[in-house]
């Protein structure tokens, strides 16, 4: 954790290099996400209601999914250009240090620039908390929390995945990021509006739905039953089979080195 | 003590067709063609030895040096680098290594070069009095002193390699490997760096491994080669031993006025043009004096100059000899 965080220092050092740059990028990181929040917006002003979700509560799943995913780009840049590392042979340097891989991944980049769109999705936060029409109770509050963790260790997740595909081929990178980039848009709504058939996948095979669609039904009291309190939590499951799967694209990396 | 024994590793290599048909099947099978990259590759480095890894580009020399480093798995056979096989103890192997990637960087780029070297101490867990030594020592043998202070980015070529050798120095690695270290440096760099090499082996006995295309790296710093040509080790020796072995002919460039000297047996004309000819000489059959006296004898000489085989040439005629 010590090492963490003078990496953590050393990475906010580099970006600080060029200040005007930085603090612009965090602006343009800013205005781009508002067209997210916008496109939800502009929906709302067509119909009231999407499958009996009003915009407040539209909103509020919006800045979820917007923040987790925020934090995951900030915090496992890593993995999101996983494809250079290899490239460069930055990874192979990974390789003869004396600390475990999947650390020196995470803690090799990070992009603070991308803390624009957590603070967009706040914004949203200020915003629709109020007026969306949930009693905040203390198991809301912590609700709305695990949501957003959980929601950032599952897109985690999906960069892990990500990453072990890259060992394989440089090619069909872009299958994963119809599950990454498409989760984050799509995930502007509940994802129970995209029909049933797409619920399961997003509850069975990438719960992507259990840290926002079925908490989301608590936090407006549709569901009472505090065991959409704990699926959040049990979403962090689907980063077993990824790690499963990374390990087995770096025993392949190992064995062809490329 | 490296021990490899019998390593052999063979690539699959996806071929690639042209055509748009093709590209598309492709992607649901692909053919594969296997290209043996290292066939039975053997040999044994002891403590504190200096070692010129040397062969063409493509012979295997990187893929030796990761299978050391613990970066790739061979396919068969063994290594053991101090008691351990790099590829199953990973950490506790890399700890002991230090590794040069000439062309690649390990410092942070848009940070002072302290600000690296910190880093990598905290990755390695280097003691603090251990590392201020060491760092003392590294800068005042590599002259970094004002150059720590500058971020990577605006270092030199030859700057910052000798900032990578500190780096990858600091922790006090048992052996180091070094893969093409002088390339594209100056020659004063080229010189500051086989300079701390020689030193560093000599006062700590560091194993070095040095993989390079520059013969005067080797000539400089190693005295045992092992050349490796299609994957195979094709000759383990001294540079001595070898330069005797390939060929024992000296060249004389001698410089003339007026009519050209007279050639006598066991001289071979090169080449004579503007007064200026090269001859290549058998010294068992006519000693140097000898030559220079007979060719002084019949012309007016104004210059002469003696050179034995390069190392360039004579790594030259080893690849023309083993056809690689």
């Amino acid at each position: 954790m010590k090492l963490y965080l003078k990496f953590f220092a050393i990475n906010l050092k580099s970006q600080m290099q060029y200040k005007a740059t930085f603090l612009l990028n965090i602006f343009a990181r800013v205005v781009m996400s508002f067209a997210t929040v916008a496109g939800v917006w502009f929906m709302f002003m067509r119909f009231n209601e999407v499958e009996g979700f009003t915009l407040n509560q539209v909103l509020l799943c919006t800045a979820i999914i917007m923040m987790s995913f925020s934090l995951t780009e900030v915090f496992a840049r890593g993995f999101d250009v996983f494809p250079r590392l290899l490239g460069n042979g930055q990874f192979d340097r990974f390789l003869v240090r004396p600390r475990n891989i999947i650390f020196q991944v995470l803690a090799s980049q990070m992009e603070f620039a991308r803390l624009g769109i957590f603070i967009q999705a706040a914004f949203v936060f200020i915003y629709a908390i109020p007026r969306s029409g949930v009693v905040w109770t203390r198991d809301k509050i912590l609700t709305l929390f695990l949501m957003i963790i959980c929601g950032s260790l599952v897109f985690f997740g999906l960069y892990l995945v990500y990453a072990s595909f890259a060992f394989f081929t440089v090619e069909g990178l872009e299958f994963m990021n119809i599950l990454i980039y498409g989760g984050r848009e799509f995930g502007r709504y509940p994802f129970s509006i995209y029909g049933k058939g797409i619920l399961k996948f997003l509850t069975y095979i990438v719960p992507l739905a259990l840290f926002q669609y079925y908490p989301l039904l608590y936090l407006l009291d549709i569901k009472q039953n505090a065991f959409y309190m704990l699926l959040p939590p049990l979403s962090m499951l689907f980063l077993l089979p990824s790690y499963a799967f990374f390990r087995i694209g770096l025993r392949r990396y190992k064995s062809t080195g490329s | 003590m490296i021990t490899l024994s019998n390593i052999n590793k063979t690539f699959k290599v996806a071929k690639r067709q042209a055509g748009f048909g093709r590209a598309v099947k492709a992607l649901f099978s692909r053919e594969h063609e296997l290209v043996r990259a290292l066939t039975d590759v053997s040999f044994r480095i002891g403590d504190g030895e200096m070692v010129g890894y040397i062969g063409p580009n493509g012979a295997g020399k990187s893929t030796t040096i990761k299978i050391m480093c613990g970066i790739l798995t061979p396919e068969s056979g063994a290594c053991e680098i101090d008691g351990r096989t790099p590829w199953k103890e990973r950490v506790a192997h890399v700890r002991e290594i230090g590794v040069v990637f000439g062309q690649r960087s390990q410092l942070w780029w848009d940070v002072p070069v302290v600000d690296s070297f910190e880093l990598i101490r905290d990755i390695y867990k280097v003691d603090e009095k251990l590392y201020k030594r060491n760092l003392d020592e590294l800068a005042a043998l590599l002259d970094l002193g004002e150059l720590m202070k500058t971020p990577a980015r605006s270092l030199s070529l030859g700057q910052r390699m000798r900032c990578e050798i500190a780096a990858s120095l600091l922790h006090s690695p048992k052996t180091l490997f070094l893969d093409e270290p002088t390339i594209g440096l100056d020659a004063v760099s080229k010189i500051a760096v086989r300079q701390f090499i020689k030193k560093l082996n000599a006062e700590h006995g560091t194993t070095v491994i040095l993989t390079t295309h520059d013969m005067q790296d080797i000539e400089a710093l190693t005295e045992r080669i092992l050349l490796i040509g299609k994957g195979r080790i094709l000759l383990d020796g001294s540079l001595e031993e070898l330069k005797k072995r390939s060929s024992e002919r000296k060249t004389l460039v001698v410089e003339y006025k007026g009519a050209a000297p007279e050639i006598c047996f066991g001289m071979a004309v090169r080449e004579d043009k503007d007064g200026r000819l090269v001859i290549s000489l058998d010294p068992s059959i006519l000693s140097v004096s000898d030559a220079i006296t007979s060719l002084a004898a019949g012309a007016e000489i104004t210059d002469v100059s003696v050179s034995g085989v390069t190392a360039e040439e004579m790594v030259a005629s080893l690849y023309k000899e083993y056809r690689i």
